[in-house]
């Protein structure tokens, strides 16, 4: 070798690299279980992303505990209160748009203005649901009048603690249009993100965690969706399971999980498609009601009447 | 104080004429059961044989479920107002036909004629002329776009509220435009044939409305079958979730209205006599075979003892026997497997240690009979304070603050009713909020209205009946395949 070696280009700065960790309880802790697992950019020539973590059934558990003790607070809270603290994702996402994109695109393998649409929609979502939160229990409750003195009223009340399977392709607007109606009512979540696309879910976990979101409100776990969501489908303190995510989710069988979440009668809002076939829904589309019905109970009330 | 003893007041069977053998409705007829073995419904009051019964076989569901499939294409497509107006009919023939409903139904049950004449019966007929409005209307109720019918739902109904729990069912499911295989109690088939006579009488087109007769091997055929599009059930939880199971992974809707464990509590401040009233009306009614039954009383420490001996007098004046007696209070226990599982739930509570307490009272020397029974000094932990028992036993409970109450009220995998007495309107509004129960009564106690939805919180299953809500589950919505 010659003495007078041509010098590298002057190096970029060599940048600090993220650890991707779990969300519960509002803290970023690894897996329990210390694993991870490689991630990668979609698209033909696949990129290294990041090692997240390859959440456990303890980890799973622990999230469970931890949405419970979140559960009562975030119910108890008032529905103009909620629907700030949903708008207030919003802002804290716009702020960190770019990363979104960037992270959107890799993970999805979009061009730039696709995953630019994606984010802006992810964004306007929150604005959405962030605006029902104070309107729902008026258009789905209601006085019933019953032949008797009483005034008798209906009302809906979150269902409690739901596990959710995010898509597994639509790794940002799929997963805030599963995760927004789950908690706009009430309710606490235990989410699966994206087996393969998992970087902005935690992104999304980070941003959740610098809002005004209570830590155990939305708590979210990346791994293997197959090893994990039995352990939630028939965990008997998760109240109602949204399989929305069981669609394209490598050996998942989402007729099992259901039958797994009868033991305790969990409410189930099955993936969408035909027969046992899954497919993931067409999130660009405005939402209607039903992904926040699927998580209410109703509760009626008959009040006495009289001097 | 002299006691003036009540006269016999015996209402008249001459009003039913119960035929010695049914057949299965299908298709607008009654017709034999293909392979099925006849069984035999009982008086559970004398044990006398009332009628042979058609046991439908798979071949049997196979033929109603494809009759109410032929039958779906016209009547879904029939206008909203004239399937009102079918609707409207079953009601009026119901009233017309009221007293015979109220016998049959307290001859096949055991319940007593007080409470099926006045309860069972208008209410039955008050569901059918509710839902009767609703069917051209759907597009008012707010169930999302374009409401439309599953197609054809099997439904499967408890014996404690025969004619009932049929009209809860039946009722919406016809007014969205569905047509229905409906599966009475093996002990309690006979108000369902007849009620399919009324839909004769109504000229319902056939097949809309089968009725087969069976037991659970007939139940678990229908709710397993490929041409069911919707499955709604009232009865026990562990059934509730093995039909869970078998819909799992399939496109199939239910709606579950399963067991309960209402607490029923009673704060220093309510009305201690008309709140007396209320527990009695909570656990003795129809012989606590009641789902939302309220069969933990919590009491507040302070008026516990004075409650306790309220309770105790008026449980001494209640009258147990013949159900057709207009006087009697209490009937007859629906089975002999009823009364075994009574029974042994409360040999459970006495060997747990909790004190048993029941009035003295004469039973009759045929029929399967349970007396009123209260047991005090019970606590979370025991097995009386936790299983649904299904007859007329109540457990005590004593607590202190409202959180107490609520904490101790919650503690259940149940969620189907709660009860609460208090003159303080803040405070019924207050322990509603926190009682995890699809319906809160507050002064009152196993109230039921057509209007107003019934339905239960975790293991006590899903879905609604009633009201718009209970609308909503009959119909799908959205834009078409």
């Amino acid at each position: 070798m010659s003495t007078t070696t041509r010098k590298p280009a002057a190096p970029s700065r060599v940048d600090v690299r993220k650890t991707y960790k779990l969300y519960i309880g509002g803290k970023f802790p690894r897996s329990e279980s210390g694993r991870s697992y490689e991630v990668f950019s979609a698209g033909r020539s696949p990129k290294f992303l990041a090692n997240a973590a390859q959440g456990s059934r303890k980890d799973a558990r622990d999230a469970v505990v931890a949405a419970r003790k979140a559960h009562s607070g975030w119910a108890g809270a008032t529905a103009y209160n909620r629907g700030q603290v949903l708008y207030r994702v919003a802002e804290v996402m716009e702020s960190r748009r770019s990363q979104f994109v960037a992270e959107v695109q890799a993970a999805e393998g979009l061009t730039p203005a696709r995953a630019e649409a994606n984010v802006s929609a992810a964004i306007d979502r929150w604005v959405w649901y962030a605006g029902w939160s104070d309107k729902f229990a008026q258009v789905l409750g209601g006085a019933n009048p019953v032949a008797g003195p009483f005034f008798n009223l209906s009302a809906p009340e979150p269902t409690g603690v739901v596990a959710a399977l995010a898509p597994q392709g639509s790794s940002l607007l799929g997963l805030v249009s599963v995760v927004a109606p789950i908690i706009v009512s009430g309710n606490t979540a235990v989410v699966l993100a994206s087996q393969e696309r998992p970087v902005p879910a935690i992104t999304l976990a980070e941003a959740l965690a610098t809002s005004d979101v209570p830590g155990g409100v939305v708590n979210l776990i990346t791994g293997v969706t197959s090893e994990v969501a039995p352990w939630l489908a028939s965990h008997r303190d998760v109240n109602a399971i949204d399989l929305t995510g069981a669609a394209d989710a490598p050996d998942v069988v989402w007729g099992d999980l259901e039958a797994a979440a009868a033991e305790n009668l969990k409410r189930v809002l099955r993936p969408a498609g035909s027969g046992v076939t899954a497919v993931e829904p067409d999130f660009a589309r405005e939402p209607g009601l039903e992904r926040i019905e699927a998580f209410l109970e109703t509760k009626t009330v008959w009040h006495p009447k009289g001097i | 104080m002299p006691t003036f003893e009540y006269a016999p007041a015996p209402e008249s069977r001459s009003v039913v004429d119960i035929k010695s053998s049914y057949g299965l409705f299908i298709d607008g007829e009654f017709a034999d059961s293909r392979g099925g073995t006849p069984f035999k419904t009982i008086s559970p009051s004398t044990e006398e044989v009332l009628a042979e019964v058609s046991e439908a076989s798979t071949d049997d569901v196979d033929r109603a479920v494809a009759a109410a499939r032929t039958a779906y294409r016209s009547w879904s497509r029939l206008s909203g107002a004239d399937r009102g107006k079918y609707l409207f009919r079953i009601a009026r023939i119901m009233q017309e036909r009221a007293r015979e409903f109220a016998v049959l139904e307290s001859l096949d049950n055991g319940k007593p004629i007080k409470e099926s004449r006045d309860v069972d019966v208008p209410i039955a007929a008050a569901h059918f002329f509710y839902h009767a409005g609703w069917a051209d209307k759907l597009a008012y109720a707010s169930l999302g776009d374009n409401p439309r019918p599953h197609g054809v739902v099997g439904q499967v109904i408890p014996w404690n509220f025969p004619l009932l729990m049929l009209a809860w069912k039946i009722a919406p499911a016809l007014a969205t435009g569905n047509t229905v295989v409906l599966k009475p109690a093996e002990t309690t088939p006979l108000t369902a044939l007849l009620f399919a006579e009324v839909c004769q009488q109504a000229d319902l087109p056939p097949g809309v409305v089968n009725i087969i007769t069976g037991a659970g091997a007939t139940g678990q055929a229908l709710v397993a079958h490929e041409g069911v599009d919707k499955v709604a059930f009232t009865g026990s939880t562990a059934v509730g979730k093995a039909i869970a199971r078998t819909i799992a992974g399939t496109r199939k809707k239910a709606t579950l209205e399963l067991g309960g464990k209402a607490a029923n509590i009673v704060f220093d401040d309510a009305p201690l006599d008309q709140a007396v009233e209320g527990i009695v009306t909570g656990i003795f009614f129809n012989q606590g075979h009641v789902c939302c039954a309220g069969s933990r009383l919590l009491v507040q420490e302070t008026v516990a003892e004075e409650v306790e001996a309220k309770l105790k007098a008026r449980l001494a004046t209640l009258r147990v026997g013949d159900p057709l007696d207009k006087n009697t209070d209490i009937g007859a226990i629906n089975s002999r497997e009823q009364l075994d599982r009574i029974n042994t739930l409360v040999k459970v509570g006495e060997e747990e240690g909790a004190v048993r307490w029941s009035p003295e009272c004469e039973l009759p020397a045929n029929g399967f009979w349970f007396r009123p029974t209260v047991f005090t000094g019970v606590s979370q932990t025991h097995r009386i304070a936790q299983e649904e028992i299904f007859g007329p036993v109540l457990s005590v409970l004593t607590f202190r603050t409202p959180g107490e109450a609520v904490a101790k009220a919650n503690n259940t995998p149940y969620g189907l009713s709660a009860g609460i007495w208090t003159e303080k309107g803040s405070r019924i509004l207050w322990m509603a909020d926190q009682l995890k129960a699809g319906v809160v009564w507050a002064n009152t106690f196993n109230k039921f209205d057509p209007a107003s939805p019934f339905g239960g919180y975790k293991e006590s299953g899903y879905g609604r009946e009633g009201g718009r809500h209970g609308l909503s589950a009959y119909v799908t919505t959205g834009a078409t395949k």
